[in-house]
């Protein structure tokens, strides 16, 4: 139809906005990064590359070194999500397993109910755990009764009985679990759905036990999904304050994003704040772009 | 663990995982939901069923002006989130599917960037862009529903385009053998067309719009922008009564009837495994 600038005429309203509210918001942040600040600590940018100032970005980088208060709270940042990642993947692992190759006739109903957390409001989900493990909750009480209350408080997981949201790591790494396990069953549900049986058939032919045939066909088969799953949680996970906020509210789960949002929205200090957005940035970026290739790698064999 | 030694089997074990999976997943959210319903100030203790939370004459969703202006600011961003959005994002498809020659490639990755970027990484961005660089647009409700659009925009595009590349280019080259000029093949072909992918963008930025949390808060002025979410956030930990269960569940239950609708709607036009694909947003 029509020539071809008829489309980018098309486009070019969405161009514009991604242009404006994207790029060039990304672009603030390196000014206000590389920028400087006036004497009610207020950003002032450096719009031109040519005047950027790297002072604050030394700065920020200097706390970084050891004992400083951005390496502990990066690297509990890591710690986190690292556990809450493997944490997602056991569980998430055998309930996509089992929704995409083992469901049969139930197969529609189970994916419709894994898919239900996902539009469920995040910070409504973290609401229904704040008021079960709240002092009189109801999971407090039921935790208490099965002795895993107990179990926490034997292994130094749980500092007092029923102070689940008193400040306690383990609280906001199940949290985080809860939160974000829907994000990588889906993809990873994709990606063994898509796994061809015969291939599994033609190991157990040759031989192979069902759990060598599953170890050596069905797991690296979906390694890719894990692998989108695993980044997909991780990412939102780097970037989260309302998560300790809501059920931890101690400085002994600050996370990076904490740091951020003091810094920035409820704002003193919006440089240093800039800085530490672009640092994440910088890192999650290749995360992000390691996904977005993958996924259109998986769009383009689906497509050939 | 038979399924180990016959994975063609009955996998109880996964089956009795999933399941209990499933139940953790749900029954926490159900009970904030039941507590919506407690007759009493509680939000741990059943006291009986009461819609008074709902519906009673004070703190309650309908008369607390508090609840009410939240709940109202929530909706009125997310009908100009889908407004915009929808444009955009169908025109963007059209557009970015059809391109030939350089450039389309760097604006594919720029339109799925927001897809994956950290709701805080954005919400800083477009923070320091509302206060330096637009500081006549400023913070409020209008630098909210952009921010919502710029995330927004790129699931309407991604949805479209699904649709689009299922219903190829053979009903509008058969329009314009019989003569149809370029703007009746767009109009007359090709959007009737799109229309479930179109119900389906619109339902998902509605649904992403109320759910969102980060951008709107990052982008609000005062009490009068602040919404269901950013409610949720502030008092989750000191609220006095179930009103704010009350609340959430209103919430809920318009994104899930949305979503629900329009999975119906998209089903009827084309086919489930698209569907659920849309669901799923895994396009």
């Amino acid at each position: 139809m029509g020539s071809r600038w008829t489309w980018r005429f098309l486009a070019l309203p969405g161009v514009a906005w991604l242009g404006v509210f994207f790029l060039v918001a990304f672009y603030a942040v390196l000014c206000v990064a590389f920028g400087n600040q006036d004497t009610l600590s207020q950003p002032v940018p450096f719009w031109n590359p040519l005047d950027w100032n790297v002072g604050y970005v030394l700065d920020v980088l200097s706390n970084f070194r050891h004992g400083g208060q951005f390496l502990t709270v990066s690297i509990r940042t890591l710690e986190f999500v690292a556990i809450a990642m493997a944490l997602s993947l056991a569980i998430g692992y055998p309930v996509a397993y089992f929704a995409a190759r083992h469901s049969g006739r139930w197969k529609g109903l189970v994916l419709v109910l894994l898919i239900v957390p996902f539009w469920i409001n995040y910070l409504m989900r973290m609401l229904a755990w704040i008021n079960l493990l709240s002092a009189n909750g109801w999971g407090t009480r039921i935790l208490h009764d099965l002795g895993i209350e107990q179990l926490f408080i034997w292994t130094g997981l749980l500092s007092t009985r029923g102070g689940w949201l008193d400040g306690q790591p383990s609280a906001v790494i199940i949290a985080f679990v809860y939160g974000y396990v829907p994000f990588l069953i889906l993809p990873l549900f994709a990606a063994l759905d898509r796994i061809d049986q015969r291939h599994i058939e033609a190991a157990r032919d040759l031989g192979a036990s069902p759990f060598s045939a599953f170890l050596r066909v069905a797991l690296p088969l979906s390694v890719p999904g894990i692998l989108a799953g695993c980044v997909l949680v991780a990412l939102p996970m780097f970037g989260d304050y309302y998560t300790p906020d809501l059920v931890s509210a101690s400085t002994k789960t600050t996370l990076i994003g904490n740091q951020i949002d003091q810094f920035t929205r409820q704002g003193s200090e919006k440089v240093t704040g800039a800085v530490l957005t672009m640092l994440l940035a910088l890192v999650l970026l290749l995360l992000m772009f390691y996904y977005l290739r993958t996924t259109r790698r998986a769009a383009q064999e689906a497509g050939a | 663990m038979s399924w180990l030694r016959n994975p063609w089997g009955e996998p109880r074990v996964l089956a009795v995982v999933t399941g209990l999976y499933i139940l953790w997943s749900i029954v926490p959210v159900a009970i904030a939901v039941l507590f919506a319903f407690n007759n009493g100030r509680s939000r741990t203790t059943w006291q009986g069923f009461s819609v008074r939370w709902f519906t009673g004459a004070t703190g309650s969703v309908f008369h607390d002006p508090e609840l009410q202006g939240a709940l109202k600011h929530t909706l009125i961003l997310a009908v100009i989130c889908v407004g915009l959005a929808v444009p955009l994002g169908v025109a963007l498809a059209l557009g970015l599917q059809r391109w030939r020659g350089p450039g389309g490639g760097t604006i594919n990755t720029v339109m799925l960037l927001p897809l994956v970027t950290p709701e805080i990484v954005m919400g800083v961005a477009l923070l320091l862009l509302f206060l330096r660089v637009f500081p006549n647009i400023g913070l409020g409700t209008p630098a909210q529903a952009i921010g919502q659009v710029t995330f927004t925009l790129s699931y309407v595009v991604v949805i479209v385009r699904g649709r689009l590349t299922s219903i190829g280019r053979e009903y509008e080259e058969a329009a314009a053998d019989l003569g149809a000029p370029p703007r009746d093949q767009l109009l007359r072909v090709v959007l009737p067309l799109l229309a479930p992918a179109i119900i389906a963008g619109a339902a998902v930025a509605f649904a992403l719009s109320i759910d969102d949390f980060v951008v709107t808060q990052y982008l609000s002025s005062d009490a009068s922008t602040t919404t269901v979410s950013m409610l949720l956030y502030a008092s989750a930990r000191g609220a006095p009564t179930p009103a704010l269960n009350a609340i959430a569940t209103v919430a809920l239950l318009i994104t899930l009837a949305t979503l629900a609708l329009a999975f119906v709607v998209y089903r009827r036009f084309a086919s489930g495994k698209e569907a659920a694909q849309v669901a799923a947003l895994e396009v």
